[in-house]
């Protein structure tokens, strides 16, 4: 680097600390006691110090100082990654799938806890990655749909006792329907205003299921909803038992995870799929090139409900309770959040965004009190550098600046 | 003997508020038929593409295509009928496959729904293959095969070009309608593009064509239409459009 360069680039890190001070100040130093100058310059300082220091060892590293580390280490990797392409990707899923279900006899209540949200999660956001992601139509209230499967399975259940098996189905299909009303009115509608609109029904939903006392028991929730049951071999012969134990579920929703990824795979890579990616690039060419737009977003708007209405039913059946609090916007943000973040499009970024953004804030439970504003920092500095998304969207055909 | 009409415009008129776009355009493409639609910019030709295709409505006037009117039909019914166009500006699927942009062409032939790709049936697997299959075909036909796995928004301006003609011959069609399909061609580009405008009305694909370039025009087009500020002003031969006064004096000015 030539030494304008690096000044320009000192003369930024001045500007940023500068800047930097001026946000941090007033947030700690303005105390109902007066003005307090020593804590906020303290953090500040030690921030400046550190960042000043990073900054240093990254130009050393750019002018080629750590050469003598950093080649073999590149080198290695690159090595690492040839051998990795080399294996065929069904091994790896082999893999991941054997390690998923050996997962509940490493570890322990917590962890299962952990990772059934994990899975839930996976499922809704490879649900609204049908509508997001594929079809790209921006959807701020799809918690929703999963408000209408949880609902949907709790009701039947309490009021009619059906099974879960049973109402799996119907929640999707309940859901389904939820979605077909809400896409209807929006189908002639792009962009921010569709984005606007879904995030009002999406709180219109939220609303109902407060306030409809006499079906929804509003915000005190319906109780008493019943686990999966199967019949299985037990002591020589069939009995029916409850899943209601944590393991047990897990397996339940790690079947329902791979159902969904196994779908959504598929619908991706059909002629269904390629016409919510034809919508996405241009709706005006795509219905000139035979593609029905409007039902194909309908579609789209369906086939999204019904893994989020799946995903609802076993909620419900999870936590044996629901109550309207669950479905607020903040889920629905959060579900977005996780397709943007792992890559729109993406199956395997949706995973890896589900999982970075319920299981890490777990992992680093000490920081709670940082957590939103690590998630910020984090989500700004993706947006910045990987604006794809961790894993982005690779379409079927193997891509020609990928084959040698 | 007269050929049978395939597409015919009678009366088309067309007014956005106060701006009266086409004024009584009539005009036919007889089947197989290679015609012009060329004038001066902003003559309205784009607009008689939009209107075939079903993205405008007439304000009065009828187009029928095969014998069948199609008003109040929506464009990809349109294009179920048989009508591909090719855009202006390239609008293509930018982020997809040369090869998927023309698979999607395919839609309105096929029928496979969700379930059948859930459960991936025999059936949604023949077709999936036979979607590829006739997609390649177009792409061989353009000269892209080298280029089926290469995503649009990569390829080179001519290339992308040629794949919007792909794809709309990926539907299939009876009627190509072509908006300008030589903008920003090198000659010897215009060249091969004139070549391939013949061996697709060797298909027996009726085909209408907006164009700027006269030697494209004049070259292959069997007959030309000529419009300036929303009106035909002649209708004829290439040679006789040649020779047309106003047609000189609409390009030329007095």
């Amino acid at each position: 680097m030539t030494i304008p360069a690096s000044r320009k680039l000192w003369l930024g890190y001045a500007v940023a600390m500068l800047w930097l001070y001026v946000l941090l100040w007033p947030l700690i130093g303005i105390k109902p006691e007066g003005l307090e100058f020593a804590t906020s310059t303290e953090i500040w300082a030690k921030l400046a110090v550190v960042s000043a220091i990073l900054l240093a060892l990254w130009q050393l590293k750019q002018r080629g100082v750590f050469d003598f580390v950093s080649r073999p280490a590149q080198a290695a990797s690159q090595v690492f990654t040839k051998a990795a392409d080399r294996v065929p990707t069904w091994i790896w899923l082999v893999f991941v799938l054997a390690g998923a279900l050996v997962f509940p006899f490493l570890t322990e209540r917590y962890a299962h806890d952990v990772a059934i949200s994990v899975l839930v999660y996976i499922c809704l956001g490879l649900g609204l990655n049908v509508v997001v992601g594929m079809a790209g139509l921006l959807d701020l209230g799809y918690i929703a749909f999963y408000g209408v499967g949880a609902y949907t399975y709790a009701l039947l259940s309490v009021h009619f006792g059906l099974s879960f098996w049973l109402c799996l189905p119907l929640a999707g299909a309940f859901a389904a329907v939820a979605g077909c009303i809400i896409g209807y009115p929006t189908l002639r509608m792009r962009g921010d205003y569709l984005a606007i609109v879904t995030l009002g029904f999406g709180e219109i939903v939220r609303i109902v299921l407060n306030n409809w006392m006499s079906l929804t028991n509003g915000p005190n929730g319906i109780l008493g909803i019943k686990a999966p049951g199967v019949y299985w071999w037990q002591d020589g012969k069939v009995e029916h038992i409850w899943l209601g134990s944590l393991e047990q579920l897990y397996y339940v929703i790690l079947g329902l995870a791979v159902c969904t990824v196994v779908a959504v795979y598929r619908i991706n890579n059909s002629r269904i799929g390629r016409a919510f990616e034809a919508v996405r690039e241009d709706q005006t060419a795509a219905e000139l090139m035979g593609v029905n737009t409007l039902g194909i977003k309908l579609l789209a708007y369906a086939m999204g409900a019904i893994f989020g209405g799946l995903a609802g039913a076993f909620f419900a059946s999870r936590m044996r309770f629901v109550s309207p609090e669950s479905f607020t916007f903040i889920e629905s943000a959060m579900v977005l959040a996780m397709v943007v973040l792992g890559g729109m499009g993406s199956i395997p970024g949706v995973i890896l965004g589900a999982l970075a953004l319920i299981a890490l804030p777990e992992i680093f439970r000490g920081f709670e009190l940082y957590r939103m504003f690590v998630f910020g920092g984090v989500m700004a500095m993706m947006m910045l550098f990987r604006p794809k998304g961790l894993w982005p969207a690779k379409r079927m055909g193997v891509r020609s600046e990928e084959k040698d | 003997m007269a050929l049978m009409a395939i597409l015919e415009l009678s009366d088309i008129s067309v007014r956005f508020g106060g701006l009266q776009a086409l004024t009584d355009v009539s005009f036919r493409v007889s089947e197989g038929d290679i015609v012009g639609l060329i004038g001066p910019n902003g003559a309205g030709k784009t607009t008689v593409f939009n209107v075939i295709t079903g993205v405008y409505q007439t304000s009065s006037g009828q187009v029928s295509y095969d014998g069948r009117p199609l008003r109040a039909l929506r464009p990809h019914k349109i294009l179920a009928l048989g009508v591909a166009r090719t855009f202006q500006n390239i609008r293509l699927f930018q982020n997809m496959t040369a090869l998927e942009n023309v698979m999607v062409a395919q839609h309105s032939r096929t029928r496979e729904g969700v379930f059948g790709a859930i459960l991936r049936t025999r059936a949604q697997k023949r077709e999936e293959e036979r979607i590829r299959e006739k997609a390649m075909q177009a792409l061989v036909f353009m000269g892209l095969e080298d280029f089926a796995d290469e995503v649009a928004s990569n390829m080179a301006y001519g290339l992308q070009r040629r794949l919007e003609i792909a794809r709309a011959l990926g539907s299939d069609p009876q009627t190509l309608l072509l908006d300008e399909p030589a903008a920003g061609l090198n000659p010897a580009e215009s060249l091969e593009l004139m070549n391939t405008i013949g061996r697709i009305s060797e298909l027996g694909v009726s085909i209408l064509m907006v164009e700027h370039d006269m030697k494209v025009v004049m070259g292959i087009c069997r007959s030309i239409v000529v419009l300036d500020h929303g009106v035909m002003i002649a209708e004829g031969k290439p040679e006789e459009i040649q020779r047309d006064a106003r047609v000189i004096e609409a390009y030329l000015g007095q």
